[in-house]
């Protein structure tokens, strides 16, 4: 046991599963010699050799389109996008192959690989380094999107998306990369993926999140004198409905923490699945808090464009008094 | 080997006469398979098909010059180096007839499926060819795209990778003169495709696309050296294709009769016609009873085809994760 932040957790979890598994090949933008520009695997190369932990081109479409080739010869790349806003050229692989290998070949041929990416904003970053545009992968049948929101949460969560047989899209929230810090247990372990986690029960209402919105929603929660269920989702893909629809039927009101932008995002998703489960349950609309539908700011307005703790208990309080 | 069955003789690899048989035989299978889909997709049988006719020897010079274990990763026009690989004809029909099991092939075939987006497929490749090089296997991958493909960013991507990487790929550019009606001279302002490795610290090789003889030897170089682990090589096959796009297009808008009339003349199969028949391998006979098996045989996997099960709805469930979740069961609960 020892007192982590989200970087020692993913590097942690990275070292024993590469210990673990000797298929596991670790590759990105400067993830070698450099440790990665967050240092998520820094020493690994020393460590495990240049065969395992590599340094590639500074190629979106060629990491990604390689590591489906590599996962299909059996080994399992574990790939980083330095940030999740340099994905976007690797989609084409992502949707039209990685997602669709099993199905194609009717199971001959499997894509067992991750890509990992931090994510979100808050750190004061440049253009393209804070979006969350996670929806753009739940959105794809045959890939799963975890998106871990405290270091426990995260070494046990990436335990699971390298074991997994599927791909995985893994969006770590650098935002509280090491703003949190936890007791995480040196022993390997895993946390399933597609649950759910009932972060404190409670019956005036459920508040919905995941990621980094975890931590801020928390910390609203502190200044609120209420019982809430609070919910993170963890897995956005697949999704464990069940346990938000059962909190939902129990305290009848809902708020949705969402750091992406409004339209089309994971909320909408929750609040359509609520309406076809719990609707008779409800005694308020649920609410969705979230950014705005507009362009990421550069940083000096960042703090305006997150939804931030005035926004969350001000959202929980309309629900609460509907 | 040139249009008339001429072969340069410091150039000729040995080759018996079995394997130049296995040669016309593959190339002869090729363009009555392709003769066939068109006609099945005429009449309604299949879907949209892109024919191969012209390009026997680059698919079947390739295909046969590689090993067991290699993987070989197509384009959707490489129907016939699939099948000169042992890809059942069935499969590729099934395929073309819009059903997924067509691309469920044995996995000791070591192939993969036919990848549609342009050139996509080359970045894969190259990730199982370092995975070869990460495991220590003496193996390789060999990718097929067309001229066209040469233009889009995975394969630029895929060759830098494969350089850099070492990894034991062979590219092969399948150069058939068109990207549907786009000529190579809009595609590249580089004098040919082959010389595009340069650039990546590569070898590049450009040879006739019609000589099977030629094709093979390419490829088979290419091969022995990624085993040896000297890298990947990027081959441009010089071909023609003679028949339309795909059954959906219609090649006279965009070329001249007279131009496909002048490529007629260096037909690939024509031409080992004329070698073996001065080496006295092909007689009339021999063709006679090749035509008669070789119509048997298509006739079989077209009736194969065509009686098979029709497949379960739930198997497009099945095949989406490893596992269903609760969602995916209810959703396909629907289905019956």
């Amino acid at each position: 046991m020892a007192e982590m932040n989200m970087v020692e957790a993913v590097r942690h979890v990275l070292d024993q599963e590469m210990g673990r598994d000797k298929d596991v090949i670790l590759y990105g933008e400067d993830i070698g010699k450099n440790g990665g520009v967050f240092r998520t695997t820094d020493g690994l190369q020393k460590k495990y050799g240049e065969k395992r932990v590599i340094d590639s081109p500074l190629a979106e479409v060629g990491i990604i389109g390689t590591a489906i080739g590599m996962a299909a010869y059996g080994l399992k790349p574990v790939v980083e996008i330095q940030f999740s806003g340099f994905a976007y050229a690797g989609l084409e692989n992502l949707i039209s192959h990685a997602a669709r290998i099993r199905n194609r070949t009717r199971g001959m041929f499997t894509c067992p690989m991750v890509m990992r990416t931090p994510y979100g904003g808050g750190i004061r970053a440049l253009e393209h380094h804070s979006e969350s545009v996670e929806s753009l992968y739940i959105h794809i049948p045959g890939l799963k999107v975890v998106i871990p929101s405290t270091p426990y949460e995260a070494k046990g969560l990436l335990a699971s998306a390298i074991r997994d047989p599927d791909p995985v899209i893994f969006l770590e929230p650098k935002r509280v990369y090491r703003s949190i810090k936890e007791e995480v247990p040196s022993k390997s372990y895993t946390i399933p993926l597609g649950k759910c986690r009932i972060v404190q029960h409670g019956s005036d209402i459920t508040v919905i999140t995941w990621g980094a919105m975890l931590k801020y929603t928390m910390e609203a929660l502190a200044k609120m004198d209420i019982s809430a269920e609070v919910i993170d989702v963890r897995t956005l893909s697949p999704f464990d409905e069940k346990t938000v629809i059962d909190s939902v039927k129990k305290t009848g009101r809902a708020v949705i923490v969402q750091e992406a932008v409004k339209t089309l995002g994971f909320a909408s998703e929750i609040i359509a699945r609520i309406n076809e489960k719990a609707l008779l349950s409800l005694e308020a609309p649920v609410k969705r808090i979230t950014a705005p539908d507009i362009i990421f700011p550069l940083f000096k307005l960042e703090n305006e464009y997150l939804p931030g703790e005035e926004d969350i208990i001000k959202g929980i309080k309309e629900v609460l008094e509907f | 080997m040139d249009e008339k069955g001429e072969v340069d003789g410091k150039l000729m690899p040995k080759f018996s006469s079995k394997q130049i048989k296995d040669f016309y035989e593959s190339m002869y299978i090729l363009r009555a398979f392709d003769k066939k889909a068109v006609s099945l997709q005429r009449q309604g049988r299949l879907g949209t098909y892109p024919q191969i006719t012209g390009m026997e020897a680059t698919q079947v010079g390739t295909a046969l010059a590689l090993q067991k274990a290699d993987w070989m990763f197509p384009s959707f026009r490489e129907s016939g180096a699939m099948i000169a690989r042992g890809i059942p004809m069935s499969k590729i029909l099934l395929y073309w007839g819009g059903d997924e099991r067509g691309s469920q092939f044995a996995k000791d075939q070591f192939t993969f499926p036919i990848s549609i987006p342009v050139g996509s497929q080359t970045t894969h490749a190259v990730g199982t060819a370092w995975g070869m090089k990460i495991k220590g296997h003496k193996k390789a991958s060999l990718v097929y795209f067309g001229d066209g493909a040469t233009s889009r960013g995975d394969f630029h991507e895929a060759m830098n990778f494969a350089s850099v990487m070492k990894a034991p790929c062979v590219f092969i550019c399948n150069n058939n003169q068109f990207a549907i009606s786009t000529r190579p001279d809009k595609e590249t302002a580089s004098e040919t495709f082959a010389q595009k490795a340069i650039a990546y610290g590569m070898e590049g090789v450009k040879v006739d696309g019609n000589d099977v003889f030629g094709v093979y030897k390419a490829t088979q170089d290419a091969l022995k050296k990624a085993y040896s682990g000297k890298g990947p090589t990027l081959i441009e096959c010089y071909t023609y294709r003679m028949l339309d796009h795909t059954t959906s297009d219609d090649a006279s808008r965009y070329r001249s009769k007279k131009e496909v009339d002048e490529w007629a003349k260096k037909d690939p199969i024509d031409r080992l016609r004329k070698y073996m028949e001065k080496k006295k391998l092909w007689t009339k006979d021999y063709e006679g009873k090749l035509y008669n098996k070789v119509q048997k045989m298509i006739e079989k996997e077209v009736e194969k085809m065509e009686n098979i099960t029709p497949p379960d709805v739930k198997d497009i469930f099945k095949y989406t994760y490893a596992e269903m979740d609760d969602e995916l069961k209810e959703q396909m609960s629907k289905y019956g």
